[in-house]
């Protein structure tokens, strides 16, 4: 393993920048909040968030994978941690908001006020 | 282990040894733990989003809300400080990992510096958000509560925030908090907030520059700022001053924000002063040898585990709460 040391704190290293560089990228976004993408709805959401979004799961895939080392685990233990997780997020994340947007719109249209 | 072996696939199996996903125990049940915790952090982040989606049109502006930075009080910067946060967090999770790849090469000198290293950011981030909860609690600006639970601000002519104590009248009064241990009222009442309800509204009414602020969203995605006859008319219906945030009503909108923002950032805030202590107790292993002794440093990887873990929270939380 020892071979390996000098390439492995290097790739560390690489990766802290990236992850730096994105959290920077985000935070400039996040002041100046170009029109073009705030502005702009996909899905009930706008570009930039959609953009933030992405951006942080491009991160957490660096954390768990450079970090966490999960890359290098057997291929049995990353799915059973991995695979469930995305599944089990990304339905709830699915069933959840859309139900919080039906909710909205039920308030929205009907002539229940819930703030007055 | 060779004397119970009846076959050698039991033997293999079941006489201890084995290790199943070719992780040892310790490492495999914290991956799983990672995995339980991930979803009760999900559930809280859904939830946040439940209740964003079903409020999006008077949900606070984030920008608005956490926008200070030490030793620039006034200044209006937004998620600087957060994204000085983040930058910290992540950083202890780089010095986390070199602590892990030294211990790989049982480099006992190295592996306790790091551990040093990350001990102190944690130790940053904790009081960074200390700090943070310390602005968000104690407010800037203040507002009235209507009594149908709407919360209005106040704007001067050109949009810009203005505080409470800019234009509070001064009434005498002799209003007192009720307090349960004063041994008078049977039930303590609420808070008593600086200004009265008829200062503010008076204080209002004698500067014809100002305007109310309501939560509604504009087309812009700007708060709805009402005409001076409107503001007025509204006004009408206040009846409680709030400054600050608490678990009951904030002052920068909706009740949920607030109760959101505790209960998630303190969780994690609680993770990472779990993780802070754990790094702690690693560390004097590392300076007393107990690791050199086993020649394996696994321990700092698990703890190293969890370290990550929390940082990834944070990356979720900070999308989340700040930028989105």
């Amino acid at each position: 393993m020892a071979h390996s040391h000098e390439s492995n704190t290097k790739r560390i290293w690489f990766v802290f920048a990236l992850l730096s560089v994105i959290t920077i990228v985000e935070v400039i976004f996040g002041i100046i909040k170009p029109d073009s993408l705030y502005m702009t709805n996909l899905f009930h959401m706008n570009l930039l968030n959609w953009i933030f979004i992405i951006l942080t799961i491009f991160k957490a895939y660096y954390i768990t994978w450079e970090f966490m080392h999960i890359g290098g685990e057997k291929g049995s233990l990353k799915w059973s941690v991995v695979a469930p997780l995305v599944f089990l997020v990304i339905y709830l994340v699915f069933i959840i908001l859309i139900e919080g947007n039906y909710v909205f719109d039920v308030f929205h249209k009907s002539h229940y006020k819930w703030i007055f | 282990m060779a004397a119970t072996v009846t076959t050698a696939t039991t033997g293999k199996t079941w006489d201890g040894g084995n290790e199943p996903m070719g992780a040892s125990y310790g490492k495999l049940m914290m991956w799983f733990f990672i995995v339980s915790d991930a979803l009760t952090f999900s559930g809280f982040l859904a939830a946040y989003g439940f209740s964003r989606f079903k409020f999006i049109e008077t949900w606070p502006i984030a920008d608005e809300v956490f926008n200070h930075f030490p030793f620039m009080h006034g200044t209006d910067a937004p998620m600087y400080y957060v994204a000085f946060m983040t930058f910290v967090l992540i950083f202890s999770s780089v010095t986390m990992v070199l602590a892990v790849d030294a211990g790989h090469h049982l480099k006992k000198t190295k592996v306790a510096i790091y551990m040093v290293l990350t001990i102190i950011g944690g130790f940053i981030f904790l009081g960074s958000q200390a700090w943070e909860w310390k602005n968000f609690i104690k407010g800037e600006f203040g507002a009235v509560e209507t009594r149908g639970g709407a919360i209005l601000q106040f704007v001067d002519a050109e949009g810009k925030r203005v505080a409470l104590s800019e234009f509070a009248a001064d009434i005498p009064t002799d209003r007192v908090e009720k307090k349960k241990s004063e041994g008078i009222w049977f039930q303590s009442g609420p808070a008593m907030s600086t200004y009265s309800v008829e200062e503010v509204v008076e204080g209002f009414k004698a500067n014809p520059n100002l305007r109310v602020r309501t939560e509604f969203l504009t087309k812009e995605k700007k708060k709805t700022i009402l005409t001076r006859e409107q503001s007025i008319e509204r006004l009408k219906e206040t009846h409680y001053v709030v400054e600050g945030a608490n678990l009951i009503r904030n002052e920068y909108g909706h009740k949920l924000f607030a109760n959101f923002f505790f209960f998630i950032t303190g969780f994690h805030g609680f993770h990472v002063f779990t993780g802070v202590m754990l790094n702690i107790l690693v560390f004097f292993n590392v300076l007393l040898g107990t690791y050199e002794k086993r020649r394996s440093y696994e321990m700092v990887e698990k703890i190293g585990l969890y370290w990550h873990f929390v940082d990834l929270v944070w990356v979720f939380v900070f999308t989340f709460f700040y930028l989105v």
